[in-house]
């Protein structure tokens, strides 16, 4: 069995409080932070006094208060990373893993891609960790076609708030198991978990890209080319206005042959290489980022995209991870921070999408690119974000005067057709829509006073969602 | 909890019938806010705005507080997280102004706005500090004024016992850094509100509701320092530094 050695990781010195923030650098709080370095550490890392309760967190890459536990503790699982690609028959199509709950896409890519292998579900970032792709059941560019990373999930381990350990998986306690899926570790820290990994025939892609004028543009070539595609996604200028609102650049893309690979890398189709080329500054004054810069850049970017190309290689970073070349790039939104809102909407509610699209870019709110995408089917988890339909998010400094009212508007528009927001994301919904984005809230709860009546398990999303 | 835009689920209001305060409050309960307690020397003051929050659906109450009582600071703070569970922000909003001329030669009095003032601030600021700590987030908005800035002659007693609380807060805030609580400081200019009646508006004189309004945008903006309205910034850092013969001059007028 080819299995690679943790990383050697020296036990690290914490402090007892440490001010964590998400992503989005909004609303930080203080915890006790522990940062285990093995899975036995990490097994042993819970408090034995539980006032305020426990929260695992990953590499911090869910932008609002999800990995924040305030007056808690916080157990930090990015030492714990270790992995095993198991044997297979050469033949099947997939490959099972076996990672540690602080391993990251990251660290699995690198040795998945030259082994032929690649993640089952990557999100738009390599900084996410197993244990983070479980609780927000992270989707990414081939959803329409596999669904979100649970779906990929054969078991896992759970540290339960009494301490005992338990193996669930969709066949084994299915009610727990698709409670921790999407659960915003809520049920529990996970330890590890193994998944299914498909083979690919390189580390390139075929790209094609397609510059779409309007929204109706991009939203047609979705619906009638996604399906001959194993990943699309679409990024969108929510800054355009008038008859070029909603104009887009479509990628759509496959993983390429050995051959096809050939012509751009060279004679090993497995060559990966994924580093940060810059560096985002450290501090950045507030209001660098304004209307005329981002416009600018919106306008830019539109422009340098080709109105039609076909087959284009491309390399994994390229494609799947662009914003991970530049280090820390959250800190350019300066003091205040920002949010993303992210929601989905059903398919027959096109219209409602056109309206929010409207109403944001006439609000004159600043937002870089934003993606669209359309997702296949959800799966049997209560609180999974994806469900079939359109979902769109895009990034907003936080410091934007009345953005909160706007962004209340636009969730009752979403929760009006069925839709909801993805809580991964999420740093400001009004908790009252919460029951009806996630109808089955209620079930999620049930499971949740199963396995941890006392709310040992706590973070600042829960206290704030009242979860 | 405090969300990505600066709104806050509960609040204690510390002088509980300060109009700035109150306008502050409306706002955060058309946001988020669900619970509302109010801390006044008595109750009964409070209760118009009791049955006007209840009305909104505003789990509201008021609680005993008396500024010049430090040793129950403690108490208040413990019992109004004991009636609201964490305690998402403090609102230092009590005072005295003193309006009068005849202060000056009324030193005792004087002494109570300092204590009101300035030491009712510090021991009710470090009880906040202390639960604040405790939760590992919440904040503490320490409403001080422009006249702290600088004391004219006019208003030397509120004037200073605001420099205090200025200085105080500022100070408490940096002790705060890495703990998720910290303390924003609110530097209104003059504002017509009861307290003020009968005086003299400085120039830029506005009202409690614009107040807010700046309050708010500010949490959002995550500022350390408000200014309200704005211009007070680029002004009282100007006045600030005036050679004193100027001051004096430019401050009786």
């Amino acid at each position: 069995m080819p299995s690679t050695p943790p990383e050697p990781a020296a036990s690290r010195a914490v402090p007892s409080s440490v001010e964590l923030f998400g992503w989005g650098r909004t609303a930080p709080s203080g915890a006790d932070v522990r940062r285990p370095t093995s899975p036995i550490e990490l097994q042993r890392a819970l408090p034995t006094s539980f006032e305020r309760g426990l929260i695992a967190r990953g590499l911090g890459r869910s932008y609002g208060d999800a990995a924040q536990n305030a007056g808690g503790t916080v157990i930090e699982t990015t030492d714990v990373t270790a992995f095993t690609i198991h044997e297979s028959d050469p033949n099947s199509d997939t490959v099972l893993v076996t990672a540690d709950a602080g391993a990251s896409i990251d660290r699995l890519l690198h040795a998945l891609v030259p082994q032929g292998l690649f993640v089952p579900v990557t999100p738009g970032t390599r900084y996410v960790t197993v244990g983070g792709a479980i609780a927000a059941d992270i989707h990414g560019k081939n959803h329409h076609l596999k669904g979100s990373w649970c779906n990929h999930v054969v078991s896992l381990h759970l540290q339960l708030a009494d301490g005992s350990v338990v193996e669930i998986g969709p066949d084994r306690d299915p009610e727990l198991f698709w409670a921790t899926a999407g659960g915003m570790g809520l049920t529990g820290v996970i330890l590890d978990a193994t998944f299914r990994c498909p083979r690919i025939g390189s580390s390139q892609l075929v790209v094609d890209t397609d510059r779409a004028s309007d929204l109706d543009a991009v939203c047609e070539l979705m619906r009638t080319g996604d399906h001959l595609y194993d990943y699309s996604v679409a990024w969108i200028d929510l800054m355009a206005t008038g008859t070029n609102m909603g104009r887009s650049v479509l990628t759509r893309g496959r993983f390429a042959s050995a051959e096809e690979a050939a012509t751009k890398i060279g004679a090993d189709p497995y060559k990966y290489s994924a580093g940060e080329i810059v560096s985002a500054p450290p501090f950045m004054p507030a209001g660098l980022l304004n209307k005329l810069s981002i416009r600018a850049f919106n306008e830019l970017w539109f422009r340098k995209a080709p109105v039609e190309r076909r087959d284009e290689i491309q390399s994994i970073s390229t494609f799947f991870h662009p914003l991970d070349m530049v280090r820390g790039w959250n800190r350019i939104y300066g003091p205040a921070g920002f949010l993303q809102w992210q929601f989905v909407i059903p398919f027959d509610a096109t219209r409602t999408l056109f309206t929010i699209v409207e109403e944001i870019s006439q609000s004159g709110c600043t937002s870089f690119l934003a993606v669209l995408k359309s997702f296949g089917e959800g799966n049997a988890a209560p609180l999974s974000f994806p469900a079939g339909g359109w979902t769109l998010a895009l990034d907003i400094p936080a410091g934007v005067p009345g953005l909160g009212p706007l962004l209340d508007r636009l969730d009752n528009l979403v929760v009006g057709v069925g839709g909801r927001i993805y809580l991964a994301k999420d740093s400001r919904v009004r908790p009252e829509l919460l029951p009806q984005m996630y109808p089955r809230l209620d079930e999620w709860k049930a499971v949740r006073e199963r396995v941890d009546p006392n709310r040992q398990i706590m973070s600042d999303l829960a206290r704030r969602l009242g979860l | 909890m405090r969300d990505a835009l600066g709104s806050v689920q509960s609040v204690l209001v510390l002088g509980g019938n300060s109009e700035i305060a109150l306008a502050i409050v409306d706002r955060l309960v058309a946001s988020r806010c669900k619970k509302v307690v109010l801390g006044v020397r008595s109750p009964a003051s409070a209760t118009t705005t009791l049955n006007r929050l209840r009305s909104a659906g505003v789990d509201a109450d008021t609680i005993d507080f008396d500024a010049l009582d430090p040793a129950s600071h403690t108490k208040v703070i413990d019992a109004a997280a004991e009636r609201m569970g964490d305690i998402d922000m403090v609102i230092l909003a009590f005072g005295i102004l003193d309006g009068h001329a005849e202060i000056d030669t009324d030193p005792v009095f004087a002494a109570r706005v300092v204590q009101t003032n300035f030491g009712g601030a510090v021991s009710a600021g470090l009880a906040s500090a202390v639960q604040l700590r405790k939760q590992g987030h919440g904040t503490i908005l320490s409403i001080t004024s422009v006249a702290g800035v600088r004391s004219r002659a006019e208003n030397m007693i509120y004037a200073s016992s605001k420099a205090g609380m200025d200085s105080f807060s500022q100070a408490l805030g940096d002790a705060l850094i890495g703990t998720g609580a910290r303390c924003v400081v609110v530097r209104p200019g003059f504002v017509h509100t009861h307290m003020t009646e009968g005086m003299k508006p400085a120039p830029f004189a506005t009202t409690p509701d614009k107040i807010a309004d700046t309050v708010i945008n500010g949490l959002q903006k995550n500022k350390e320092i408000i200014w309200a309205p704005s211009i007070m910034m680029p002004m009282f850092l100007t006045l600030r530094h005036l050679p004193r013969f100027l001051w004096r001059r430019v401050s009786a007028t």
